[in-house]
């Protein structure tokens, strides 16, 4: 759908996506109590962001743009069993693909 | 005896207290006290929720001192029937804690709003994540976040 390619945890692809938070605010993320099957779509891409979703039971996340996920990134996404993928697609393309495929938000 | 032996019989006998390090400016290692922590509560048995909301105040309390101080202290007490974590630091401290505490406010630099943060969501995420909450500020000593969760509630 997002012509996305696997960063790391291809071994969990057929994880279901329940629900999407778009943001590039961490502190946002981390006000999500129910995280259950959440994909996280970001154009932050650090280890923060990785960080972040370890707190917060966080185990899909889609960057945006193409951005470079480094070896430490992946190293600590791994560590938490995490799902990564890239696309090139924009936040903003991204967010409407997949909603109009009907996956739905959390706000 | 040092320093280092005393923290051992800390850290496995007495009464399960931990002290971890921080320091100021390093945006690599920000949140690896919050992981370390993660996995010792998890291992412990502690419920998932109690968990995550632990260790989302946390990470938000580590992430200011990395943001914002020359460095700190985080003292990770386990008791029974809950968790008692102090981060204690070294830093410009905060002049007006009733209006760091609104969302919205904050003092963050570009660099800390380039990692994701810095938005004046963490103190509020803290509040919100935790059931007591302390907080100590002296301008131009250094700020002290106290908070404990109950493993019960």
């Amino acid at each position: 759908m997002v012509q996305g390619e696997f960063v790391c945890g291809e071994a969990y692809k057929d994880r279901e996506v329940a629900k999407v938070f778009a943001s590039d605010l961490m502190s946002d993320v981390l006000t999500i109590r129910d995280t259950e099957g959440l994909l996280l779509l970001t154009g932050l891409c650090n280890l923060q962001s990785i960080r972040t979703c370890e707190m917060s039971d966080i185990q899909l996340m889609l960057v945006v743009r193409g951005k470079v996920v480094t070896d430490d990134m992946i190293e600590l996404a791994e560590d938490n069993d995490m799902v990564i993928v890239r696309t090139a697609f924009s936040l903003y393309k991204t967010a409407g693909i997949l909603y109009g495929a009907g996956i739905p938000a959390i706000y | 005896m040092g320093p280092e032996y005393l923290q051992f019989i800390n850290q496995t006998i007495v009464n399960m207290d931990f002290t971890y390090h921080v320091e100021g400016g390093d945006f690599t290692n920000a949140g690896s006290t919050s992981s370390e922590v993660k996995r010792m509560l998890k291992k412990l048995g502690v419920s998932p929720d109690i968990v995550k909301k632990t260790v989302v105040a946390l990470y938000e309390a580590e992430v200011n001192i990395v943001a914002h101080a020359y460095r700190g202290d985080i003292n990770v007490d386990l008791e029974e029937d809950k968790v008692r974590i102090v981060l204690a630091d070294e830093g410009p401290g905060i002049p007006n804690i009733e209006w760091a505490m609104q969302k919205g406010n904050s003092t963050a630099s570009q660099k800390v709003r380039e990692m994701g943060f810095g938005a004046g969501m963490g103190l509020p995420n803290i509040q919100n994540n935790s059931d007591e909450l302390k907080i100590n500020s002296v301008v131009g000593q250094g700020t002290t976040i106290e908070f404990v969760n109950y493993f019960n509630k």
